[in-house]
């Protein structure tokens, strides 16, 4: 494999505090300091005057439906939008049909992912055993078997106890437990947030209240176990709040927002277009504000998306009936940009740590760093570039995006996994 | 004025003008419903098509009524009889049911927004005969116009809606129809069923009863829907009639030319005294009657009927 040098770019590296325009060099798949004269004119060189190099994204939230909803997406698929999005490594929850709930069906992703996976592509298990929120899934063969966390993702447990067993025994592994944050009692038969908009529409209202007590009850029970949970998709005001105080009491409790839930909120629902059903719900402006302050002061850690495909069939329906959920990893970093960086002016370099360094060293992955020596998993955008989104175009195979037609500013121009090209100019060019 | 929409999907979305244009429509079909009133045959030859995936008798039979009295032929089909219950999606459906050469589909659904997605779909004219708890706007008109032939302009009147608003389309559409032409409007129920969230569309939400129908000039109950979502929302039927029942005595806050409104179906003897519902104020049976000539007029203007096609 050559070399690697890319040029002029303007490199940002959260990790070693690195925002200059400059050279990035790899050598044998690995970030390297530079590289001599006479390799650097045999090196592959990459003019990357006006674009961002930054370490390749990091998505702790996507759904590669495979095995067993190969309709919606695939490992093959899905890792090829993440590589058109940036990404570098992601990591798949678990509600898959069978749901990964055993080290075997783990082992077959792990099978799908070597033979047909274009990024890092890490697995999660299940918390429980079929995902039913019953009794405890094989925690332990599973860490063994490789998934980097444990998640019941869209089924919460609802039981206070069996949620204290499994956070206790987890634990013991070291291993983080990312939990959607859901009462379900709650929340039967809804579709969309609580408030105004539900009440105009006459849509069954998913109250923020549902979150916040499984929020605030995962702090309690990460104070009191010493373990980390992970809380997925945080979309209430309130939660940030409880979240915030958690930390401040040096509770291990980390959260993540989606681009979504920072760009928009739940009037975009008035034509009940249902690439705006989700789960949780888009809320209020207020939320969105809230949301985007705990982003801000630390109190939400990182960004992740949610990535979520399904199809136009399974999509084009009666709001109530259509299934939850959007894809993500083909927007999540111009959206990104778009709503921290130009509408509330954080810097370019936080918001990339929030989808690099960040989700890294949450759930402990190699990645999200260009230090020398680190592997070489490198993004390079143009962050002024405006293009129009045709999610029919996409990597993804499903096309369920609420950004479809949009103008998006900021456009990823070559990924790369352990100093190979993956996406380079709009196309895959892996294997 | 020209009627310029091809729907019916909701009140909220109609301008005042709108909504009086159907109004003084409905008032010349009206009059064609006394006996040896002329038939306008405007429709004849057209074909309507009422879906109905959720039960419903009073709104079916008045589209019916409706439909045949301006000379269209109607196919009534429902969830039970129709490929839904096979898995066909309600896009197939209503695709099927425009490839079939219907001319305008009225559909009932208990998905809100269903009406609007349809409206999507289809080239043909779709109106709304209720969807979920959104709207049901065809209701919304002929409530509000029973009203004004009883209190004539609806400025500044006193509506009290009482019951479980929540899950009430029928609310809806009235609150968008009365805010629209000026009325005062006032929710009143317990406040699971009444949230504050209301206040949004322009109305006052009330959980005292008799402040509330003091001086009201139209108290419109709505049925207390216990066995089905509501459950769970407030102790009993018991609990509901003894705080908010309408009966006699409560009926005495009342303005004195107060009229009682129900949309129906009725429960006796729950939200509603027997003796109020068949009482002088009752104006329930004329409601059902005003739906005809309310639905002619909207199935008319949607299906392109002009002014000069009009009863004189």
């Amino acid at each position: 494999m050559p070399s690697l040098w890319i040029r002029n770019a303007r490199v940002i590296d959260p990790a070693s505090r690195r925002d200059a325009v400059g050279d990035v060099f790899v050598r044998d798949g690995r970030f390297v300091d530079s590289l001599p004269t006479a390799e650097r004119r045999r090196a592959r060189q990459v003019d990357a005057k006006g674009l961002v190099a930054c370490p390749g994204l990091i998505d702790v939230h996507v759904h590669f439906r495979e095995p067993g909803q190969t309709h919606k997406e695939t490992i093959a698929t899905g890792s090829r939008a993440a590589a058109a999005g940036g990404f570098t490594t992601v990591v798949c929850m678990p509600n898959t049909s069978p749901v990964a709930d055993n080290p075997g069906t783990i082992q077959l992703m792990k099978d799908v992912i070597t033979r047909d996976a274009v990024v890092r592509v890490l697995p999660t298990g299940c918390i429980t055993v079929g995902m039913k929120g019953q009794s405890l899934a094989p925690i332990g063969s599973l860490r063994r078997a490789g998934v980097v966390a444990i998640t019941d993702d869209g089924d919460c447990v609802q039981s206070n106890d069996l949620m204290r067993r499994a956070v206790e025994y987890a634990r013991m592994f070291e291993l983080p437990v990312m939990d959607h944050c859901q009462d379900h009692s709650m929340t039967q038969g809804a579709v969309m947030n609580e408030g105004v908009v539900s009440t105009r529409l006459g849509l069954r209202g998913w109250p923020n209240a549902a979150e916040d007590l499984i929020v605030a009850r995962n702090a309690i029970l990460s104070e009191h176990t010493g373990a980390h949970i992970h809380l997925q998709h945080i979309s209430s005001r309130h939660s940030v709040d409880i979240i915030r105080r958690a930390k401040a009491r040096g509770v291990r409790i980390t959260a993540e927002a989606t681009p979504h839930h920072i760009a928009l909120t739940d009037e975009a629902l008035v034509t009940y277009d249902t690439n705006f059903k989700m789960n949780p719900p888009l809320r209020t402006e207020e939320d969105r504000r809230a949301i985007i302050a705990g982003l801000r002061d630390g109190t939400i850690d990182i960004i992740a998306t949610d990535h979520a495909p399904h199809t136009d069939y399974e999509k084009d329906k009666e709001f109530d009936f259509a299934p939850n959920g959007i894809i993500g990893l083909e927007t999540a970093l111009p959206v990104s940009l778009e709503v921290l960086v130009r509408r509330n002016r954080f810097r370019l370099p936080f918001v990339i740590d929030l989808m690099t360094r960040r989700p890294a060293q949450l759930l402990n992955l190699p990645g999200g760093t260009l230090t020398p020596g680190a592997e070489a998993d490198l993004c390079l955008f143009d962050p002024a570039e405006t293009w129009t989104y045709d999610a029919r175009a996409g990597q993804s195979k499903s096309s369920n995006s609420p950004w479809h037609g949009q103008e998006l500013t900021g456009r990823v121009r070559m990924t790369f996994v352990a100093g190979r090209a993956v996406f380079a100019d709009g196309r895959i060019v892996a294997r | 004025m020209p009627w310029n929409r091809r729907h019916l999907l909701t009140l909220e979305e109609l301008s005042r003008a709108e909504i009086e244009q159907i109004h003084a429509t409905a008032r010349a079909f009206k009059r064609t419903l006394q006996p040896g009133g002329a038939r306008v045959p405007a429709l004849a030859g057209r074909t309507i098509v009422n879906l109905f995936l959720e039960p419903s008798t009073r709104t079916r039979l008045a589209f019916d009524m409706a439909a045949k009295r301006l000379g269209a032929d109607v196919i009534s089909f429902d969830a039970a009889s129709s490929s839904t219950t096979k898995g066909e999606t309600l896009r197939d459906t209503a695709e099927n049911i425009q490839a079939l050469q219907a001319d305008m589909i009225v559909i009932r659904h208990a998905a809100a927004g269903s009406p609007l997605y349809l409206s999507r779909i289809l080239d043909i004219p779709v109106i709304n005969a209720g969807d979920g708890a959104h709207e049901h706007p065809t209701q919304g008109l002929l409530d509000t116009f029973t009203m004004i032939e009883h209190l004539g302009d609806l400025r500044g009147r006193k509506v009290v809606i009482l019951g479980d608003i929540l899950f009430s389309r029928v609310a809806r559409s009235n609150i968008h129809a009365l805010t629209k032409l000026g009325a005062a409007v006032t929710l009143v129920g317990p406040s699971t069923l009444v949230p504050d969230s209301f206040t949004a569309l322009g109305v006052k939400v009330s959980h005292d009863l008799r402040g509330a129908l003091a001086d009201a000039e139209v108290v419109m109950l709505l049925r207390i829907q216990h066995e089905r979502q509501a459950a769970g929302h407030f102790p009993s039927l018991g609990e509901y009639t003894s705080m908010f029942g309408l009966n006699k005595a409560r009926a005495s806050w009342l303005n004195p030319r107060a009229i009682i409104m129900h949309p129906g179906p009725i429960n006796r003897g729950v939200e509603i005294d027997s003796e109020l519902a068949d009482g002088e104020r009752s104006v329930i049976l004329e409601q059902v009657t005003n739906g005809i000539a309310v639905r002619m007029a909207a199935l008319f203007l949607c299906a392109g009927g002009r002014p000069e096609q009009l009863p004189a």
